[in-house]
């Protein structure tokens, strides 16, 4: 973890409430895909947990939905306007487990963490596919993105106004042969998805956090391993050890 | 050169500065982030005879300046604290270490405090009889001041070690609480814990928090301290640590004029985990600023 005030270059609408920020400044606290940044604003007691999208140099992409007061006053903020903000938060995925054809599942706001992963599980010589999984069409982002990674990308849509019509899962019956399986997304489709994989894998968790840091056990969740805190231990936990 | 250093019940605190239970684990995963070795003390992650899990999530709401929680007690246990916790922030820390204990009878804090009794590297007790997010124990024993006597005269038969009573907010009378704790033998009290609270999801038409109601902190309830670190530095005669919504140097001045000798930060280090260290370095600079060369000499000057 590391303290930095980074500075707001882009702050772009991508759907009807979702934004990409970009900032710049000192990105040596973030070691993994799959960490979290943990945001400072003006006016609010707690920082805003929000996952890394992707991490380049000294440039960071945060993908949010407005969903309260934080994400709101996030998504007016302007080009120059500098935020404290926690970086390197989180275990991440860890991609020495994957083998050569990780499948990589995302589902709304869960997409963005799969970016940066895609990347290094390329650099690595692997060959990611790529579920994408949103309500409709009008909420789909990044299909265009991860394409241009030069990977195989498959969307599904709840309502069947793009892509495959229904859930990840059945995007995923869709996938030829798969050596493991990382994830993002709402609980239920974590759930299914754990449900629906031949594999072993690693899933992301969202929980209400306090600090995100691992001091004040507001986030913990009981895993077959024991007690662990989704802000520090987590958010990314093997299919393993997870209790439903 | 300012004197930063207290002394509470012969324990040196070479600053005022506490990192007040909870808000802190056992203190060692912040040697990541600063040399804890700069705070007065640390008062570890409240210690309960049994591990417990805790309460459902959601345990966090947040507030204006402040936030909500009911975490319930999370720990490994004391026998886990003492083999484990207590010794690997040992290994990164040199300075007094305050073990913070909770029960739901008064034999598991007299079992808790025995335990800790025979740890050398524990220099003071702070007894919890303020936890608001438990049923049948924490707060129930501290809102009645015959049973606030009770346990600090049960704990203080097994430990020589100084023992502090933590007291809650939530009752009529404070001074009441903490004239029972001096009668019963403590040799110092913390105060306060927080206050209760809760928040309504709009939404989903609930309360945020899974157990509903829980204990406020934060920068808000710093003048709620304020008044309570007052009254009972008027009624006895036992060193005070102040808590609640402390988070600047000006704010440890503050309540160390109201009576506190030492200062514990708390819901500030988890927006700020820097929060103890950027206090600490302040220190002197506020100190000079308002004509302070020792620190001991302002414990409860407003009062004169």
């Amino acid at each position: 973890m590391k303290q930095s005030y980074l500075i707001v270059s882009t702050n772009e609408k991508l759907t009807d409430n979702v934004y990409k920020m970009t900032l710049t400044g000192d990105m040596s606290g973030i070691e993994r895909p799959g960490q979290f940044v943990n945001i400072l604003l003006d006016g609010l007691f707690l920082r805003r947990p929000i996952s890394v999208c992707d991490v380049e140099g000294n440039t960071l992409t945060i993908i949010y939905k407005v969903v309260g007061k934080g994400t709101e006053k996030l998504s007016k903020m302007k080009g120059g306007e500098i935020l404290d903000i926690l970086t390197g938060l989180g275990n991440g995925y860890f991609t020495d487990l994957s083998g050569d054809k990780p499948l990589l599942i995302g589902g709304g706001v869960g997409v963005p963490p799969m970016y940066k992963l895609c990347k290094c599980l390329i650099d690595e010589g692997k060959t990611p596919t790529v579920i994408l999984g949103f309500n409709t069409s009008k909420e789909i982002f990044y299909e265009n993105e991860f394409k241009a990674l030069g990977v195989n990308v498959l969307v599904s849509t709840v309502d069947g106004s793009y892509g495959i019509k229904g859930f990840v899962t059945d995007a995923l019956r869709e996938v030829g042969e798969y050596t493991y399986v990382y994830t993002c997304g709402p609980e239920p489709m974590l759930k299914a998805v754990y449900n629906a994989i031949s594999t072993s894998g690693q899933f992301s968790f969202e929980e209400r956090m306090g600090c995100g840091f691992g001091a004040c056990m507001g986030c913990s969740c009981k895993t077959k391993y024991g007690n662990k805190r989704i802000c520090k231990d987590g958010p990314v936990l093997v299919k393993e050890e997870i209790i439903w | 050169m300012v004197n930063t250093s207290v002394s509470l019940c012969g324990v040196t605190l070479k600053n005022p500065v506490v990192p007040a239970s909870g808000t802190f684990g056992f203190g060692y995963e912040f040697n990541d982030i600063y040399d804890i070795n700069v705070l007065g003390a640390i008062s570890i992650k409240g210690t309960t005879k049994e591990p417990r899990f805790g309460n459902p999530t959601p345990r966090i709401a947040e507030c204006t300046s402040g936030l909500i929680n009911s975490i319930g007690l999370q720990n490994p246990g004391i026998d886990a604290v003492i083999e484990r916790e207590i010794p690997r922030l040992r290994e990164v820390y040199k300075n007094p270490i305050i073990s913070n204990i909770s029960g739901f009878s008064i034999d598991e804090y007299v079992e808790c405090c025995e335990k800790i009794d025979a740890v050398d590297d524990v220099d003071i007790i702070e007894v919890n009889i303020s936890c608001p997010n438990v049923h049948n124990g924490g707060m129930s024993f501290g809102t009645l001041p015959e049973n606030a006597e009770a346990v600090t005269r049960a704990v203080k038969k097994v430990t020589t070690k100084p023992v502090f009573i933590k007291l809650t907010p939530n009752v009529t009378d404070i001074v009441s609480i903490a004239k029972a704790c001096e009668q019963g033998g403590a040799d110092g009290i913390s105060l306060i814990n927080t206050s209760q609270g809760l928040r309504i999801d709009l939404n989903k038409r609930k309360p945020i928090i899974a157990n509903k109601i829980g204990g406020f902190s934060g920068r808000a309830i710093f003048p709620i301290a304020m008044k309570m670190v007052w009254q009972v530095y008027e009624a006895v005669k036992l060193p005070i640590m102040g808590i609640g919504g402390v988070a600047s140097a000006e704010d440890v001045i503050e309540m160390m004029m109201a009576g506190a000798t030492a200062v514990q930060v708390g819901a500030e280090n988890l927006v700020n985990p820097y929060a103890c260290n950027d206090i600490i370095n302040d220190l002197p600079r506020v100190m000079e600023k308002y004509k302070i060369n020792d620190l001991k000499e302002i414990i409860g000057e407003a009062h004169k």
